[in-house]
């Protein structure tokens, strides 16, 4: 008699990464040679947020979580937990800093603040298998709007729910849809936005990839609302297991009579079609995505005339990022007044974070709107690893800006963030430490910006290149007082001035800091040093005399020659050839040089 | 007669390129939006899009070859130049490059003597840096073919390198 009902092992991409195939594969083969096929199912799901400790996977009925399953450890797991009903205390988490277990996935604490309703069904089900997103109320919200409720009800429902766009820019749901509905043509589309691309944010692809079927609800959903036949989803094809899973889900729906002609022995139709992008940032700004979906070079242009009005080949368009639509089918099952139960009185419900950078669990969680950035880190985060401290936290990616150490208890909400001169963004959050540089960060988003610019205007096309280079001086030693100032000019200027949201938020990450970390800046300018160390030719690599044991290794490493020393005799580094590369320090026995 | 042989079989091979881009050319013909869609089938079935190519698509879907050209430049998944066997992509993302991303780059183009958007000289790898893959969770990460490879240092960088050898 097996102790376990279900085993669900988790095959998001960092999961898959850390071979979570291999070791399903080794589950499945033990299982069949114990003959407890007939009592075990083994189901793959989708992204449990627990990246951290991938590959991850749960045994039902106790809901016991097991954190970095080797092939070597299935064994054990058959032997001691599925047939003898105990648990593998090895495998279970252990909390780095009380050294505890937690059996239960429910209790520990990275789940327990947790309140999943964009994620509902992320590692609870087999994306791959439309029965089982049935199972759990799949596809019934759209029974139910197609035979009770008539569009503008639905649209009404939506703007109750008080949602707002989870893809940035936080414009509320409910009114786009009404707009969208209220624009006359005889053809219209929903777009699905699936062109995630903001560097440290993959909560759009969790949900393609755990939950794909949920998107595809609630776009015909938005379809009936609106007044459209046909959908697409906007996916970067980078995303290769996610494309994957939505063509399944399609094709399933579409067999199951969910999606085509007469859903619900109802007059509406709709059907869903995939578009691939090509790795472009700016992509993800909405007439831009138009514009690629048209086949075309993917440029923005001026609003208005909005989406809502003329989008795709000049037909009123609606566009909802991948998590709004998670949100929707939620919505119309459990009433507007639910879904605002959670959240502040701006900003309702919950939002997905990408939780990454030095923080102990990384990962993806759903929490709800208004909870403070320290209880994100400590609670659910588990802290920075390696006891360092905290020094500021990156919202909203490059159109975002970096939260300092002091504003940590700031409630995380779209007013809130813009307030303090970030933002909301998609949902990456990167956690940084005392070893990150706040120049270099917000060169890094420049970097990008820069680079992922599509040139149309000139604010976004050269104004970013130029502030660029003033970043680029004062990282090397070549910055000027001054420059802290015209940066400043430049930025708000770009603000203003810019077509698109994607230049209009690339100095954020600029002025942000230069908000909260002038002085980091002023070091670099003024003393010529990086507090943090990053800055490589701010850097000065020296030798401890007092560590030295004067064995004569790190001349020998160095590719440029420029520790001098003779044998038995302290050495040291000529910092006019020394080019930083660290291999001296990488390679010292005694721990005697830093930088 | 070797030589024959391999003349033989590149033009076959050439040939049936040819005829699987035909054939992509034909289902999306008149569909609006087609170009993005058929260069993605292209770049899959010759490995980039030299100019032969896009003339080709060009010519087939009726579209102006300047189009074709500025939609193939403009988008950063399409390559005009030939990736190596290996395309090994390192993440540039924020969480991989707060955790050393840019040490893996350096380690890997010492390793094999390139740098990035270079192929090395025998053909075998290219060397890329990619935006954001969502792997944050296992940052840094880079991919070799689309597989990815997670929490990684520049030291096992030489043991990854090796996996791909053959």
């Amino acid at each position: 008699m097996a102790r376990c009902s279900h085993i669900l092992i988790c095959r998001g991409t960092a999961c898959v990464s850390s071979e979570s195939l291999e070791v399903q594969k080794e589950l499945e083969n033990q299982i069949k040679d114990k003959g407890l096929t007939e009592d075990i199912k083994v189901v793959h799901t989708g992204c449990f947020g627990f990246c951290a400790r991938g590959p991850v996977m749960v045994l039902l009925p106790d809901a016991t979580l097991y954190c970095e399953v080797r092939v070597e450890d299935i064994g054990e797991i058959i032997e001691r937990h599925v047939t003898g009903g105990e648990v593998v205390e090895r495998l279970l988490f252990r909390d780095p800093k009380t050294d505890k277990t937690t059996p239960r996935i429910d209790d520990i604490d990275f789940f327990r603040k947790q309140v999943r309703i964009a994620l509902r069904n992320c590692g609870h089900i087999n994306p791959d298998n439309i029965n089982e997103y049935i199972a759990r109320d799949g596809y019934k919200a759209l029974g139910k709007v197609l035979t009770e409720y008539a569009p503008a009800e639905v649209v009404n429902i939506i703007k109750k729910s008080g949602l707002r766009g989870r893809g940035g820019g936080g414009f509320p749901t409910g009114l786009k849809w009404e707009l969208t509905r209220k624009s006359v043509d005889d053809a219209k589309y929903v777009i699905c936005n699936a062109d995630e691309g903001d560097p440290g944010a993959f909560m759009d692809r969790s949900i393609l990839e755990g939950d794909p079927h949920s998107v595809l609800e609630a776009m015909a959903i938005a379809g009936y609302a609106i007044g459209a036949s046909q959908g697409f989803i906007y996916i970067r094809a980078e995303y290769a297991i996610a494309v994957d899973r939505l063509s399944t889900a399609i094709k399933q729906a579409r067999e199951m009579g969910l999606l085509g002609k007469n859903l619900f022995e109802t007059d509406f139709a709709f059907d869903i079609d995939l578009r691939l992008g090509a790795g472009a940032f700016v992509c993800g700004e909405e007439t831009a995505l138009i514009t690629s979906i048209e086949g075309n070079r993917g440029e923005p242009r001026p609003r208005p005339p909005f989406p809502a009005q003329k989008g795709l080949w000049g037909r009123p368009t609606l566009i909802n990022n991948v998590e709004t639509l998670a949100n929707i089918a939620a919505i119309i099952l459990n009433g507007p007044e639910w879904f605002t139960g959670f959240g502040t009185e701006k900003s309702k419900g919950t939002k997905v974070f990408a939780l990454a950078g030095k923080i102990e669990n990384t990962g993806l969680i759903e929490v709800p709107m208004g909870i403070s950035l320290k209880e994100i880190i400590y609670d659910i985060g588990g802290g920075i690893p390696e006891e360092r401290e905290f020094k500021a936290a990156q919202t909203g990616g490059p159109s975002g800006g970096c939260i300092p150490a002091s504003l940590i208890d700031t409630p995380i909400e779209y007013d809130t963030l813009l307030e303090i001169g970030s933002m909301m963004g998609s949902g990456g959050l990167i956690i940084m430490d005392d070893r990150d540089c706040m120049v270099d960060i917000a060169k890094f988003y420049l970097e990008f910006t820069c680079d992922e610019s599509c040139g149309k205007c000139t604010p976004c096309r050269v104004g970013t290149k130029r502030m660029l280079e003033i970043l680029e001086r004062i990282t090397e030693g070549r910055g000027r007082e001054e420059d802290i100032d015209l940066l400043k000019e430049l930025g708000h200027g770009i603000k203003e001035t810019s077509l698109c949201g994607l230049g209009q938020s690339a100095p954020n990450p600029v002025l942000s800091t230069l908000r909260y970390f002038e002085d980091e800046y002023m070091a670099h300018i003024r003393d010529k040093v990086c507090p943090a160390g990053v800055c490589k030719k701010l850097s000065k690599i020296r030798i401890i005399p007092e560590e030295c044991k004067k064995c004569g290794l790190c001349a020998k490493v160095c590719p440029v020659g420029a520790i001098k020393g003779k044998a038995h005799e302290v050495h040291e580094i000529d910092p006019e050839k020394c080019i930083k590369c660290e291999e001296c320090i990488k390679k010292c026995h005694f721990n005697a040089i830093k930088k | 007669m070797t030589k024959d042989r391999t003349t033989y079989s590149t033009k076959e091979a050439h040939d049936d390129k040819l005829a699987k881009l035909n054939g992509v050319i034909d289902e999306y013909k008149g569909k609006p939006g087609a170009l993005i869609p058929v260069l993605h089938e292209a770049q899959k079935i010759y490995g980039y899009l030299p100019e032969e190519v896009q003339y080709h698509v060009a010519q087939g879907l009726g579209v102006p070859l300047a189009d074709v050209y500025g939609v193939v430049t403009f988008y950063a998944l399409f390559t005009m130049t030939p990736r190596g066997e290996h395309n090994i992509a390192v993440c540039m993302g924020t969480a991989c490059y707060v955790k050393g991303a840019g040490e893996l780059v350096n380690k890997i183009g010492s390793e094999l003597g390139i740098k990035i958007g270079e192929v090395s000289e025998d053909r075998k790898y290219s060397l890329e840096a990619t935006r954001c893959i969502g792997a944050c969770g296992m940052a840094p990460v880079l991919t070799v073919n689309e597989e990815v490879h997670g929490r990684l240092n520049a030291d096992q960088v030489g043991e990854i390198l090796e996996r791909y050898k053959v």
